[in-house]
C-alpha cells in the first residue's frame, strides 16, 4: 500500500500527514486530525452532515479523498468561532472569542435538537450568506435542501438564518 | 462504507493522463468532480484498481468562444455553468438549467465532463447537450476525435468513449436568431433527482412559424430521450395551443419510455412529461417571439 504525503491547511493550521489514497477527506478530518465536528452521515453525498469549505466553497467531505486536498485550504465547523477562526472569518474585534454570528443565532433560535446535522448546515450557510446576505425565506429553505435534519422540521433553523442575516447586515459583519 | 483500495495517480498534463489510460484504461477510472464516482466507490459498486485524478491538469476548465460556438473544458465545474456570464449569454438554456443539478455543495465540485461520461439517464447535463446539439471532443494517446452528442450517449450509464479515451472539451453552437429555450423539471425536493424533466428549444422563422424545435427528456428511458416525432410535428407550423398539446401527447405517450421508481409510477412520469412539455414549449415560444421583427 503506497502512502501519499499531503500538506493540507485546515482552519489556518497546516497539517502534514501520509495517507492512503482511499482515505476520505471526512475521515481524514475526524480520525487523523481529531476534528470530529465534521459529522459523517450517509457517506454518499445526500445528507450534507460532512459539509466543509474547500477553498472557501461548500463541499461534501465524504465525496473527496484526502489526497485531493493536498495544497488546498479547508475550513471546518471548528474554524467558525473565534479565536480559532481564520482572519477572513473573524467578524471584528468585538466578537473575538465568541461564536460566529450564525452559531450564535442557532443557539438563540433553538436551531437544533440533537445537533448531528448542525455542523454541515452551518458550513452550507456561511458561503450562502456571503453570496446572498439578505435572503428570503424561500431562498433559505432552498439553500437548506442539501442538508437533512430529522429533528426540527427546519422552522427554527430558518429562524436562525434570518436572525443571523439581520445581525450580520446590521453590524456589517464580514463573512468569508 | 469505505472504498476498496486502489492505486492513485495525479498527472499534471493531459499527455500523462492519456498515457496512463493507454496502459490501464480497462481497469482505471478518471476522477473528475467525483460527485457520482465517489459515492459508487464508497458503496463498492465501483472498484477501480487505478484512479487517475485529472483535477491538477491545467487548462481543462476553460470557457471561451471559438468559431461560432462556446467551448467548455470538460473539467468546468457545474457551479461555473450556473454563474459564468459567457455561458449565460451564449448558452442561456445551460445557465438556466444548471441550478437544477443537485445542490450548490455538489455543483462546486461536480464537472460538466464528469456528468456526461457518467451518462445517468436522470441527469440534466446529457439532456442539455443533446438539446443544444453539442459536440464532444475525446482524446487518447494517439489523437483526438469529435463525437456528436447523439452518438455519444449509448445507453444507461454508457457512452461511446473507448477505455483509453478522455473527454476533454465540449463545443456548443450559438443559438440561431429567434430561438427560445426552456428547461423544466419536477423533483420531490429541490436538488433531488427529478421524476421527469424536459429541455425545449424553438426557432421561429420571420413569420413566427416554427422553423425547428427540439424536445429532450430526462429520466425517460435508457439515456437522454430526444422526442424527434413530436419536434417534427411542429416544423413549419404556427405554435398554436392545439399543436403544443398534440406534441406533448405524442412525446409523452409514444416517444419516452419511463421506468418509474420508488417515488413515481411510469404513468405519472408520462403525465408529468406532457404537462412539462406544454409549459416548456410555451415558454420557449414566448422567448423566441421576443426577437421577432
Amino acid at each position: 500500500m503506497t502512502l501519499f504525503p499531503v500538506s493540507i491547511t485546515v482552519n489556518e493550521n497546516i497539517y502534514q500527514r501520509e495517507v492512503e489514497p482511499r482515505l476520505l477527506l471526512s475521515d481524514f478530518l475526524r480520525h487523523e486530525l481529531g476534528l470530529t465536528g465534521t459529522h459523517v452521515g450517509c457517506e454518499h453525498g445526500v445528507c450534507g452532515a460532512c459539509t466543509i469549505l474547500f477553498d472557501g466553497e461548500a463541499a461534501r467531505s465524504c465525496l473527496m479523498f484526502a489526497v485531493q486536498a493536498d495544497g488546498h485550504s479547508i475550513t471546518t465547523v471548528e474554524g467558525l468561532a473565534d479565536p480559532h477562526s481564520s482572519s477572513q472569518l473573524r467578524a471584528n474585534e468585538e466578537t473575538e472569542g465568541r461564536l460566529h454570528p450564525l452559531q450564535q443565532a442557532f443557539w438563540e433560535a433553538h436551531g437544533l435538537q440533537c445537533g448531528f446535522c448542525t455542523p454541515g448546515i452551518l458550513m452550507t450557510l456561511v458561503p450562502f450568506l456571503r453570496q446572498n446576505p439578505n435572503p428570503t425565506e424561500d431562498e433559505i429553505r432552498h439553500a437548506l435542501s442539501g442538508n437533512l435534519c430529522r429533528c426540527t422540521g427546519y422552522q427554527h433553523i430558518v429562524d436562525a438564518v434570518k436572525i443571523a442575516s439581520e445581525k450580520m447586515r446590521e453590524f456589517e459583519i464580514r463573512n468569508p | 462504507m469505505k472504498p476498496a483500495p486502489f492505486d492513485y495517480r495525479v498527472p499534471d498534463s493531459i499527455e500523462q493522463a492519456l498515457a496512463l489510460m493507454r496502459e490501464h484504461g480497462d481497469e482505471a477510472k478518471i476522477l473528475a468532480g467525483g460527485q457520482s464516482l465517489v459515492p459508487a466507490m464508497n458503496f463498492r459498486i465501483v472498484q477501480p484498481s487505478l484512479l487517475v485524478d485529472i483535477n491538477r491538469i491545467p487548462g481543462l476548465d476553460h470557457v471561451r468562444e471559438e468559431g461560432g460556438a462556446l467551448r467548455l473544458g470538460a473539467m468546468t465545474r457545474e457551479r461555473q455553468l450556473e454563474l459564468d456570464p459567457q455561458v449565460a449569454e451564449r448558452a442561456p438554456l445551460l445557465a438556466e438549467a444548471a441550478p437544477f443539478i443537485a445542490h450548490p455543495q455538489i455543483r462546486n465540485r461536480g464537472t460538466l465532463g464528469g456528468s456526461l461520461v457518467n451518462a445517468d439517464p436522470a441527469a440534466e447535463l446529457p439532456v442539455l447537450m443533446l438539446a443544444l446539439e453539442a459536440r464532444l471532443k475525446a482524446r487518447n494517446a494517439a489523437g483526438e476525435r469529435w463525437v456528436a452528442s447523439e452518438a455519444f450517449f449509448a445507453g444507461m450509464f454508457t457512452t461511446a468513449l473507448a477505455p483509453d479515451e478522455i473527454l476533454v472539451e465540449i463545443e456548443i453552437p450559438f443559438m440561431p436568431p429567434r430561438t427560445g429555450w426552456s428547461f423544466v423539471e419536477v423533483a420531490p425536493r429541490a436538488g433531488d433527482y427529478a421524476l421527469m424533466g424536459v429541455a425545449a428549444l424553438v426557432t421561429l422563422d420571420g413569420s413566427g412559424a416554427c422553423r425547428r424545435a427540439k424536445l429532450v427528456y430526462l429520466n425517460a428511458g435508457d439515456g437522454p430521450v430526444d422526442a424527434k416525432e413530436a419536434a417534427r410535428l411542429l416544423d413549419g407550423e404556427k405554435l398554436t395551443n392545439g399543436l403544443i398539446v398534440a406534441a406533448a401527447e405524442l412525446a409523452g405517450e409514444k416517444e419516452i419510455t419511463p421506468y418509474g421508481n420508488v417515488h413515481t409510477s411510469p404513468e405519472f412520469q408520462r403525465h408529468l412529461a406532457k404537462a412539462l412539455t406544454k409549459k416548456a414549449l410555451n415558454q420557449a415560444k414566448q422567448r423566441a417571439e421576443v426577437n421577432l421583427p
